[in-house]
């Protein structure tokens, strides 16, 4: 069984995003960028899923620009077997991203594709669910824990107040959330091992997916700043505070 | 042009998410549908009816949408957006599965989350965990939005809509539905709580935990939530987890204990009305959106305050 795991190299998930002074967008120059954490996750699962022997390959996708190669090693170093680079300085929307994706699994054609619910930059939390759309695959998104047998996928998946679960016939997607498990470190020999794995990039232009973008970015700005308040002595003067002050009690 | 609401319910009863989202969608138009897709929701539907400015509200029924499986929500959904112009459903984990579908589908953009609406083709989204506000413009001829539901206020009821029934969709062929297990709790659903009692890392145990926060908690009516290192740390459930991965809250009072203060946590309160944060560590960044902090141990603060409360006849 082959497993695609879409990535993408994002802001570091510890780096505080700040917005440039003429409003265009947020300031990304000398900014630490890291693998996205639900991205990570999956890429973990996927690996976990070799490692048990259920998976005979997987894949690891990203599309961006020539950086995002170290993104794709980091994948590597962590067990997927070979990366596909799409290279492209263009920002892609969710929806642009699923059909350049739909694109590459129409050539790999993987049986499962497991990547993060939401990248931390756009926060937009769709890509996987357009991708199983296009695709005509069913979809398993919020996924805690993923078992693979028969040409099934059974997925917990977090739902608000409680768990759901779905059994979806393969192929089809699962979108990773937090708890699904912990990704591991990369140690230093598999570093210096996913050097030499197969890292093949193509231009974004050469797979002829319609990537325009339909949303235009008019401006991003700060959000309103939260005035600092008041330190108070103990927790008598806290509730006398809250009940007559702020009248929240 | 014609809006459609999908409203948030559990199929007994219907969620305040649904008000929120159609006062986001008055702002858009003001002939606003609203969607009620589920099983046994004839109850739903007419509370739906209710909600002013609703001008009718559409029931489907079936199993799979009792379910709310996102390829039955798409199937139901896609074919009535010939009728409208814009497709509004609350930024729920429920909203969140099935709304790129339709976006899909039709061959749109999502408007992920929005804050706000400046005009028909133009939202205001938050990007980075709400650490920017991204304001956007559509060129698609039908818009598919989700929105953030804490920072739009409640339409009222007072009207008297029809409730109309329509098909539901053929069962998904490739997914099927197993279970679900939803924790019964007596206390307030946290995204809509009026008052959030939040426990971090340090307290170090899932028993230290249930110890501390929840009796605070019960005593003021309040939600439980937790931030993300509780979370990971495995001291509270994944859906207390209030964040930029987990749950958005803007509740009158939100008060944090052994909490640091995470970007990411931030981003999921900062919206509250009044803050209140008790940490040992006076330089914690909590401190710094709180609008009242108490530097002390929770171990002695959080006892402290139980009485203080019980003094003050609460």
């Amino acid at each position: 069984m082959k497993v695609l795991v879409p990535v993408k190299r994002v802001i570091d998930y510890n780096v505080k995003a700040r917005v440039k002074p003429d409003q265009s967008g947020v300031d990304l120059a000398n900014v630490k960028m890291s693998m996205n954490p639900f991205c990570e996750i999956a890429v973990e699962e996927a690996v976990r899923l070799r490692e048990k022997g259920v998976a005979t390959e997987v894949v690891a996708v990203s599309i961006g620009p020539a950086q995002a190669s170290e993104t794709l090693r980091t994948a590597l170093a962590m067990g997927a077997d070979r990366a596909i680079l799409v290279q492209t300085t263009e920002d892609l929307e969710p929806l642009a991203v699923a059909k350049v994706l739909k694109s590459i699994i129409g050539r790999e054609s993987p049986d499962l594709v497991i990547m993060g619910k939401q990248a931390i930059d756009g926060d937009n939390n769709a890509t996987g669910q357009m991708l199983a759309t296009l695709l005509d695959w069913p979809q398993a998104t919020f996924a805690s824990a993923i078992e693979v047998s028969g040409g099934k996928a059974k997925v917990t998946r977090e739902v608000d107040g409680g768990l759901q679960t779905l059994e979806i016939d393969l192929p089809g997607i699962v979108t990773a959330d937090l708890r699904l498990n912990e990704p591991r470190y990369a140690s230093l020999p598999n570093i210096m091992k996913a050097k030499k794995k197969e890292l093949a990039i193509e231009e974004l232009a050469s797979l002829g997916v319609d990537t325009a973008p339909r949303l235009k970015v008019v401006k991003v700005t700060e959000p309103p700043k939260r005035a600092g308040g008041i330190k108070v002595e103990n927790a008598a003067d806290l509730v006398a505070k809250l009940k007559t002050e702020a009248g929240v009690l | 042009m014609a809006v459609l609401v999908i409203a948030d319910h559990d199929n007994a009863t219907l969620k305040d998410n649904t008000e929120k989202t159609v006062t986001a969608a008055l702002k858009l138009s003001s002939d606003v549908d609203l969607l009620v897709a589920g099983k046994g929701a004839k109850g739903v539907a007419d509370a739906a009816a209710k909600i002013t400015g609703v001008r009718k509200v559409l029931l489907a029924e079936s199993d799979e949408l009792g379910e709310g499986l996102a390829e039955s929500m798409e199937a139901l959904v896609v074919p009535l957006m010939s009728g409208y112009d814009a497709v509004l459903t609350p930024a729920t984990s429920q909203g969140k599965n099935f709304s790129p579908r339709i976006a899909a589908r039709l061959d749109v953009a999502q408007i992920s989350e929005i804050v706000d609406v400046v005009d028909a083709n133009t939202f205001i989204r938050p990007i980075y965990a709400g650490n920017a506000l991204e304001t956007v413009q559509s060129s698609d001829a039908k818009k598919v939005i989700t929105v953030r539901p804490t920072v739009f206020k409640a339409a009222e009821h007072g009207g008297s809509a029809k409730v109309e029934t329509i098909a539901a969709p053929a069962k998904p062929a490739k997914t099927h539905f197993v279970d679900q297990k939803l924790v019964k709790s007596e206390r307030p659903e946290l995204s809509g709580a009026k008052i959030v009692v939040s426990g971090g890392r340090a307290m170090g145990s899932a028993e230290e935990f249930h110890r501390v926060i929840e009796p605070l908690a019960d005593k003021l009516g309040a939600a439980v939530g937790a931030s993300r290192a509780a979370v990971d740390a495995g001291y509270a459930p994944n859906d207390y987890q209030v964040g930029q991965t987990g749950k958005v809250v803007a509740p009158e009072l939100y008060i944090a204990i052994g909490i640091s203060g995470a970007i990411q946590h931030l981003a999921g309160m900062k919206d509250s009305k009044v803050i209140v944060a008790i940490n040992k560590d006076a330089d914690a960044p909590i401190f710094q959106v709180a609008d009242y902090g108490l530097v002390a141990d929770y171990k002695t603060a959080v006892p402290d305050l139980m009485a203080a409360l019980a003094a003050a006849g609460i």
